[in-house]
This record gives structure tokens, sequence and C-alpha cells, in this order.
């Protein structure tokens, strides 16, 4: 196993929360997958907003407004270099489900009765939902990609379902419960062979723990949350192609997003601004910005390479407890999701949470996998930069507690 | 791993000795034929999944079984809630509330976890 190259005792002192007791014992953070902490750097950044330069933008002519504006905008321009992206192409949300749902609004207006859309089995409801309402709303066809007896996706059956008639494929880049990192690179090279559909990657949880390349990748959108990447809540980017998100209908209209508008009718404003309407949250951008450099000065290869490490770790120390069931691939992304046996996981979680050691319980908004698990909830530990190998050894130590106790 | 049980404490302090001895050993849990009343309740917050069958003479509960998957917290809910139900009116029934439930598991529960009880 290589050496994590990260200095973990001083980073986790950027992280005011780490030092805070949880019925009386220290907090052991392994929730990251729902969202991250949050370092001083990214608090700071949204102070200093609201405390020197707050101030609306793209439309205050005064210092603050140009202050403000400018920071707003460098914002876009650091996230795209995080992801390799252009400027234009980087729309701000709310976060992930915004922006899934944008492109399900904005794209099926194009597509007609009958059209197919793709998603897989093991999608969070975030790239379920949406394209499923608005599948039943538009007389679509919603098809999925199974998982295999591992976890992972089923390709060759992936292609079976690929026809002319497949105008969207939507799939996630790494499970939100299994840990499956999907080949997102492969599945692009076959969506562009076999159709003309548009393919779209949901990042929230491969963004945050790993280098992400969208001209390698090679899709066409890509959404991702900030506060699961140490940014605060309220923040989500959606990527878009130039040449598409040029073409496609706006999905707010309001304030901002247009160019000129007269009683007949609206010029939309160029990219990435057509799809900003109204008042965006500027701080939670800005705390954005301040997330992606914390994340670029420590490089995401450190991040991505430590949190295999502690995946690993946390697999084998799990692994040795007879009653504990672990669902997904060996090769996975930063998180565990398991259960104790003739245990509920929010009982775990709740045995856990006097131990001070936080994680989810339930069915971790993917219940249409859960019931191809055939489980209605499970337990997931979910780690990242800050956490350490002592705390999944006390999570382990935990966890015979949980068997003890429903012994 | 040895301190004793703090009553006050979350963590394994709900799970006192009669939560889980309903958990391990559920009172009228099961199936019956020709139930009066039959309904379905789930919580979407874990997915969980109980449904009741009553059965009724000159509108008392005659028997009442339950069925499902859940937490402790929840089963055991369930099954002193029976025991409660069983012989009462309609009426009566009515007016068991969140707070008596609550008082029947005799523990202090979170507001995340009061709806696995009720």
């Amino acid at each position: 196993m290589p050496k994590t190259m990260l200095d973990i005792k001083k980073i986790r002192k950027d992280f005011p929360i780490l030092n805070i007791k949880v019925n009386g014992k220290p907090l052991i953070y392994l929730d990251n997958a729902a969202t991250s902490q949050k370092p001083r750097q990214v608090i700071g950044a949204m102070a200093d907003f609201y405390q020197n330069y707050n101030s609306n933008i793209h439309r205050s002519i005064h210092k603050l407004g140009e202050e403000a504006t400018l920071a707003y905008e460098k914002s876009h321009k650091k996230v795209a270099d995080f992801i390799n992206a252009d400027f234009e192409e980087i729309v701000f949300t709310r976060g992930t489900t915004e922006s899934i749902n944008l492109l399900a609004y904005s794209l099926t207006q194009e597509l007609n009765q009958g059209d197919e859309i793709i998603i897989t089995q093991m999608e969070h409801h975030s790239n379920f939902v949406p394209w499923q309402q608005l599948a039943k709303k538009r007389n679509l066809k919603l098809k999925f990609i199974e998982i295999d007896g591992e976890g992972k996706l089923k390709l060759e059956q992936f292609s079976e379902l690929l026809n002319k008639k497949t105008k969207i494929v939507s799939i996630t880049h790494a499970s939100n419960v299994l840990g499956t990192i999907n080949p997102v690179e492969k599945i692009a090279k076959i969506v562009k062979e076999k159709s003309n559909a548009y393919f779209i990657v949901d990042g929230a949880q491969s963004v945050p723990h790993m280098p992400v390349d969208v001209k390698k990748m090679g899709c066409d959108f890509l959404a991702f949350s900030g506060h699961k990447m140490l940014g605060p809540t309220g923040i989500g980017v959606l990527y878009g192609k130039k040449e598409l998100l040029e073409r496609m209908q706006p999905f707010l209209y309001g304030g901002e997003m247009i160019k000129e508008v007269t009683f007949k009718d609206t010029k939309f404003n160029e990219l990435p601004w057509k799809f900003e309407a109204g008042t965006m949250n500027i701080a939670e951008a800005i705390g954005l910005a301040a997330a992606v450099d914390y994340l670029g000065k420590i490089g995401m290869e450190n991040v991505m390479r430590h949190g295999k490490e502690l995946t690993n770790y946390c697999l084998r120390r799990l692994n040795e407890i007879k009653e504990v069931e672990i669902y997904g691939p060996k090769e996975r992304s930063a998180l565990v999701a398991f259960n104790v046996r003739n245990v509920h996981a929010h009982d775990t979680a709740t045995i856990l949470d006097g131990e001070g050691i936080a994680v989810r319980a339930g069915h971790h908004c993917a219940m249409p996998l859960h019931s191809v698990l055939g489980i209605p909830a499970s337990a997931r530990a979910s780690f990242y930069l800050y956490n350490q190998k002592e705390e999944i050894d006390s999570l382990a130590e935990a966890i015979h507690k949980v068997i003890k106790v429903f012994k | 791993m040895s301190e004793s049980l703090d009553p006050s404490y979350i963590g394994e302090g709900i799970y006192k000795e009669n939560i889980l001895d309903h958990y391990k050993h559920p009172h009228n849990q099961g199936q019956m034929k020709n139930a009066d009343i039959k309904f379905t309740e789930n919580n979407p917050l874990c997915g969980d999944v109980i449904t009741v069958e009553l059965k009724l003479s000159r509108n008392k509960i005659d028997d009442i079984k339950f069925m499902g998957r859940g937490c402790a917290i929840s089963q055991s809910a369930m099954s002193m809630l029976s025991d409660e139900l069983m012989g009462k009116t309609m009426q009566e029934a009515k007016s068991v509330t969140r707070e008596k439930i609550v008082e029947m598991l005799g523990i202090e529960i979170g507001p995340v976890r009061t709806k696995c009880a009720t």
C-alpha cells in the first residue's frame, strides 16, 4: 500500500468542527458522502465577503458591486479549471439535484414521444426521479442498466439497450452506496459510437474524491455539489459543452439571465449567465472557490490515494467481523456500506453515535438500488482527507458493541 | 468498552432491556385471516414498512397483528402498542397519542428517531 502524502494532523487543524465532542467522545465524522466538513479557509472566505464586500453582482455600479462581481466570476473560472472546462461551460446551481433537473427539463423539451432515456439501477434519487417523472409526463421510455452480483454495471447489457431512439444516457460516476466507480470514459465512447444521445455524468461522489477532467471523460454534461467537497451548501455545478449549452433552452426565467426584454419577447443572456436566473448564492460561490483552492493545493491525486488507503483499511477491518455484511465491489470510492447481521442500520447508527461516530443509515436516497440488494436499509461509513486509520479502528470497536447489545 | 450504561446518553442507552425484549420477542407479530381493518404505513426516512391488521367485535379490538421490517425502536414500539390496543374500543384506540407511545418505550428519543417510534 503506498504511503499517504498527506499531513493529516496539519489538515485536521483547518477543520474547527473536528475538535468538538459528541456524547462526551471526540467526534469521528464518517458521513462525508452526505456532506463534508468545511475548513476555516472556506468559512473565512464567506465571512470575508459578508463583512467586507457584500453586494449584488452584475448589476451594481459601485465599488462593492464590482468586487463581488469579480469574485463571483473568479469562482466560475476556478471551478472550470478544477475539471478542465472553459469559463462559459460552468453554470452554478443549488447542487447536483438542481443541475440534473435543469438538464431534465431543458433537454426533454426537444424529445418526442417514445424516445428513450437510459440510467442505471444504482442511481441516487437525484439522477432517478427527474428522469422518471419527465418520462411519465412526456411519454418517454426510461431504461435501466442492471448491476451484477458484485455491484458493477452490466456493460454488455448497456450496448443492447442503446439504439437510435436513445436520446439521453445519465449515469453516476461513483455510486453513493456501493462505491462502484463506473468506467465513464468507456461508456462515453460506447454512447457516441452507437447513438446520438447526450451523455450526462453525476459527479456528486467523484469530483470531491478524484481528479476529474471533463475533456478526458468525454461527457456532454457533468453535475456535482459544492457541499460534498469542502464547500458550503446551496451551491452546485453544471458543466456542459459550450455548443450544447448554447443550443439549450433556459430552465429558469427571470432577472439576470436576459440580454434584452421587450413587451413582445426576450433575448437571453450569454453563457453561462443564461442559466443563472435571479440573485445567485454569491457567498456560497466564493466559498466553493476557496474549497477548490484548498483541494487544489493538496492535490486530487493525493486526496484519492488517501481515500483509497482508508477504504481498503476499512474493508479489511470490517471483513474481520463475521457479523458484518458489506455491499459493493472491492475497487471502490471512499465509502463502505454495510449491515450488522440481524440489526437494523438505524440501530447500528444510533449505537455508533453514542461512541461519537457519525455514519449515515437508511436508503441513502437510493431506494430502487436497495430493493435490488434486497435490504431495506444500510449503514455507510464514508471518508475524506481529514479522516485517519485510528478512526476506523474505533468504528470496528463500536461495531463490536452493536453486536454485543443485540446478542 | 465496559463502562456502565448511562441512561441519559443516546448510544446504546436507548436499547433498554424492555425494548430489546420486545424487539427479539415481539408480541402479536404475524398475520390473521379475515381481518376487519388492514393498513400499511411506511417511514420514508429508512424505508421501513409495517402492516397492521385488526379484528373487531362490537367496536372493540378483538385481535391485532403486525408484520414488517424495521429497527428496534419501531418494532418494539409496535409490539408494545399492540398490547396496549388489545381490547380497546376504536374510540379509545384513537386517543393513544405520540407522547403515550414514547412514554411506553420509557426512553428519551430525539427528533430524528421519533419517527421510528410513532
